[in-house]
C-alpha cells in the first residue's frame, strides 16, 4: 500500500505560561513511501520524524496536510480503521499480559464480522510468532524476554492485524551495539518477507542506509533530501545531508572558487569547472583523499588509526572547519608518520561544494571518467 | 560471624533496640496480661494462667456487639471506598482543566481533624430541640420523615458512621490512585488506541491491571485500618460508645483499660489479641487472593 504525504503541517501551542504562539513540528511536508518497499525516515532529533510517524498512524492530526495510503485519503481517520501496524520505541508490551495474550490482543479488539474465532485468533498469533521466531516465547512474560525478543513480539502484535502499512518508532534505539545489526538485519528480512510497507524513524544515519530501499532526511521539520540510500549519499542537496551522512562524517573546509579551481587556505586543489567564483563550503569525504607524493593538499599529519580493514589518518589543516580532518585509506603505505606531513590529491566526485550562506550544494562538472 | 556482618549488625543495632524495647516488649506484655488471670493492677499480682480472660471477652455481649460493628464497617466501607476512589481518580485523571482543583478539594478531607469533621457531621445529622439537622430537612423534601441519626435507630447510626469512614478514608485512597494513573506509561495507551481498543476494555485490560498492585495495598490497609476504628465513632456518638451500641474492638479495648469500667488490662489485652488475630487472618487471605493475579 503506497503512502502519500501532501503538504503535512503539525503545530503544536507553545508550552509554557507567558509563550505565544506556536512551534511547528513538521512544515509542509510531501513525500511518498511506495509499494512494498521499506522507508527509512531519518533525521536528528527533535526535527519532527515521530511526529509525522504519530500522523500517519492516526495518534496526532495534522494542522493541515494530507494522508493518503493508496488512493484512499486517511487524514481524519482514526488509527484503527487505517489499518496500521506500530511498533513503539519502547515496544509498548503490556506487561502483565504473556507474549501470546500480547499477539492477541489487537485480534480480540476487533468487532462485528471482522471479528475470527477464538481459534482462528490463536492461529493467527502463532503464524505471526512464527514469522518472527518467537513461538518458544508465547508463555513468557514482556520483562522475562531480552531487548530483542521483546521487539520481535512487539513486531508480531503490529503484524498480527495484517496491517497495510507497518510503522516503526526508532525500533532499535533501546538495543546494544551488536543486537542491532541482528535485528536490523532481521526487520530488512521479515519487511520483504511480507511485502509490507514499511516506515521507520530513526536519527542513526548507518541504521537508516543498510536497509532502506529509500530514505528522507528531515531537518527541523523540513523535508531536506530523498532518495536511494548511495544516492543521496553520492549527491547530497545541502551540506546538512552531507554531513548527516556516513561514518566518520564527512571533512569540512571553508573555502574558496576562482577561475575554476577550488582553493583552501590560498592553495588550488582541485578543477571544479562550472562552480562560480566565491566563497564556498567544501565536503570531502573520508574516502576522497588519495596520498600523492605531489598533491595539492598539505595537511599535517597527527596520528594513524589501523583499524585492520582500513586506516585512518589523522592530521590538521588550516582551512579545516573542525580542525582535524579524517581520511579513510585501503593501507598506510604511502604514508610516512616520520614526516610528519603527508600530501592528498582530491578525488572529485567525492567533493562536494556548498554555499557559504545557504549552505546549497553547488554543481560542477565531473571530468570524464 | 565474619566482619563484614558484624559490621551490619552493628549498624541495625539502635533500630533493634528501640523496636525490641517499643514494640517487641509490648507486644509479648500484651499475649502475656492476656492470659494471666485475676490480674489486680493495684497489686500486680494475678492469680493463674489461662484462657478465662478470652472466655470472659467471648461471651461479653459488648464485645459480641463490637465485633458485629466493626464487622459491618469493614464490610460496607473497605469495598465503597475503594471503589469509589477509584471511579473519582479515574475521572480525574481524565480531565484536563481544573484537575489540580479538583485535587485540593478532595483531598481537604484528610488534613481535617477528625473530631472537628465529627462535629460537622453532628450538624449535619443530630436532631436537636430546634432543628432536625441539614440531611432530615433534605429528606422531608422527599416527604421521608425524620430519622434520628445520633441517637436512633442502631442502622441510622451505624449508616453514619459509615458514611463518616468512607468519607475520610477516600481523600488518601484518590491521592494513591491518581498518582498510580499517572504513573501508568502513556505510550500503553497509544499502542491500545492504535490497535482500536474501547475504552473499557482499555480501562479492564490495561488500567486496571498495571495499577492493581495500589489496590492491593489501598485494599488491605483499608481492611486494617477499618478494624482498628475507634477515633470516629467517638467523634460522631462521644465517649460512651457501649451505651450507643456504636462500640468497636478498639473502643472495646479502651474502655476496658481506661472507661468508667476501667482497669481491666487482661480483658483488654484478651481483646487485642484477638484483634490481631483477626486482621492478621483477614490480610494472610487477602494476601492469597491477590498474590495470583497481580504481577509483581
Amino acid at each position: 500500500m503506497k503512502i502519500t504525504l501532501e503538504g503535512l503541517t503539525k503545530q503544536f501551542p507553545a508550552r509554557g505560561r507567558k509563550a505565544q504562539g506556536v512551534t511547528t513540528a513538521v512544515e509542509n511536508l510531501s513525500f511518498e513511501v511506495p509499494d512494498g518497499k521499506l522507508v527509512g525516515l531519518l533525521g536528528p532529533s527533535g526535527c519532527g520524524k515521530s511526529t509525522t510517524l504519530n500522523m500517519i498512524c492516526g495518534l496526532e492530526t495534522p494542522t493541515s496536510g494530507r494522508i493518503f495510503f493508496g488512493e484512499q485519503d486517511v487524514t481524519a481517520l482514526a488509527p484503527e480503521l487505517r489499518g496500521v501496524g506500530m511498533v513503539f520505541q519502547n515496544y509498548a508490551l503490556y506487561p502483565h499480559l504473556t507474549v501470546l495474550q500480547n499477539i492477541l490482543f489487537p485480534l480480540e479488539n476487533l468487532k462485528g464480522e471482522n471479528r475470527p474465532t477464538r481459534q482462528q485468533m490463536r492461529e493467527r498469533a502463532l503464524e505471526t510468532a512464527k514469522l518472527v521466531q518467537i513461538e518458544d516465547l508465547l508463555d513468557r512474560r514482556p520483562r522475562e524476554l531480552s531487548g530483542g525478543q521483546q521487539q520481535r513480539v512487539a513486531i508480531a502484535r503490529a503484524l498480527v492485524k495484517t496491517p497495510r502499512v507497518l510503522l516503526l518508532d526508532e525500533p532499535l534505539s533501546n538495543l546494544d551495539a551488536r543486537l542491532r545489526l541482528q535485528t536490523r538485519e532481521e526487520i530488512c528480512k521479515i519487511q520483504k518477507k511480507t511485502g509490507i510497507t514499511t516506515l521507520f524513524v530513526t536519527h542513526d544515519q548507518e541504521e537508516a542506509m543498510s536497509i532502506s530501499d529509500f530514505i528522507v532526511v528531515m531537518k527541523d521539520g523540513v523535508l531536506m533530501q530523498q532518495g536511494r540510500p548511495q544516492q543521496v549519499y553520492d549527491d547530497p542537496a545541502s551540506l546538512f545531508v552531507a554531513k548527516f551522512l556516513g561514518t566518520p562524517p564527512i571533512n569540512v573546509f571553508e573555502g574558496e572558487v576562482k577561475a575554476g579551481q577550488l582553493r583552501l587556505a590560498g592553495q588550488a586543489v582541485l578543477a571544479v569547472p562550472g562552480a562560480p567564483d566565491g566563497p564556498v563550503r567544501a565536503g570531502v569525504r573520508p574516502e576522497g583523499f588519495v596520498p600523492a607524493a605531489e598533491g595539492p593538499l598539505a595537511c599535517a599529519l597527527s596520528r594513524l588509526e589501523v583499524l585492520g580493514r582500513d586506516v585512518s589518518v589523522v592530521c590538521t589543516h588550516p582551512a579545516c572547519q573542525a580542525g582535524t580532518l579524517r581520511a579513510i585509506l585501503r593501507t598506510a603505505k604511502d604514508i610516512d608518520p616520520a614526516a610528519g606531513g603527508v600530501r592528498f590529491a582530491l578525488q572529485p566526485d567525492k567533493v562536494f561544494l556548498f554555499g557559504r550562506s545557504d549552505e546549497k550544494r553547488i554543481p560542477f562538472a565531473l571530468p570524464p571518467l | 560471624m565474619d566482619r563484614n556482618s558484624r559490621k551490619a549488625w552493628l549498624y541495625l543495632l539502635p533500630a533493634l533496640v528501640l523496636l525490641a524495647a517499643f514494640l517487641l516488649y509490648p507486644l509479648i506484655d500484651v499475649l502475656i496480661y492476656s492470659v494471666e488471670e485475676c490480674y489486680n493492677f493495684a497489686s500486680q499480682t494475678y492469680q493463674g494462667v489461662g484462657l478465662y480472660n478470652y472466655s470472659y471477652v467471648l461471651h461479653d455481649p459488648y464485645f459480641l456487639q463490637a465485633v458485629e460493628n466493626t464487622f459491618v464497617l469493614v464490610v460496607i466501607t473497605v469495598p465503597i471506598s475503594t471503589l469509589l476512589a477509584l471511579l473519582i481518580s479515574t475521572a480525574l485523571s481524565s480531565i484536563q482543566k481544573l484537575q489540580q482543583l479538583f485535587q485540593t478539594i478532595y483531598f481537604l478531607p484528610y488534613v481535617t481533624n477528625t473530631l472537628a469533621v465529627g462535629l460537622v457531621f453532628m450538624v449535619l445529622f443530630q436532631r436537636t430541640e430546634y432543628t432536625d439537622g441539614l440531611v432530615n430537612l433534605m429528606l422531608s423534601w422527599f416527604g421521608a420523615g425524620p430519622i434520628d441519626f445520633i441517637n436512633g435507630p442502631h442502622w441510622a447510626k451505624m449508616f453514619v458512621l459509615c458514611f463518616y469512614t468512607i468519607w475520610v478514608v477516600l481523600p488518601f485512597k484518590i491521592l494513591v490512585l491518581t498518582s498510580a494513573l499517572a504513573s501508568v506509561d502513556r505510550t500503553y495507551y497509544r499502542a491500545a488506541r492504535v490497535d482500536g481498543t474501547s475504552r473499557t476494555r482499555i480501562f479492564f485490560r490495561i488500567t486496571l491491571p498495571m495499577i492493581s498492585p495500589m489496590i492491593v495495598y489501598l485494599v488491605i490497609t483499608g481492611f486494617i485500618g477499618a478494624f482498628k476504628a475507634y477515633s470516629d465513632a467517638v467523634a460522631l456518638f462521644g465517649v460512651d460508645l457501649n451505651a450507643a451500641g456504636m462500640n468497636t474492638i478498639v473502643g472495646y479495648v479502651y474502655d476496658m483499660l481506661y472507661g468508667d469500667s476501667g482497669g481491666y488490662p487482661s480483658y483488654a489485652s484478651a481483646a487485642a489479641v484477638l484483634l490481631f488475630a483477626i486482621v492478621l487472618t483477614i490480610t494472610c487471605i487477602n494476601l492469597l487472593v491477590t498474590r495470583k493475579r497481580v504481577p509483581a
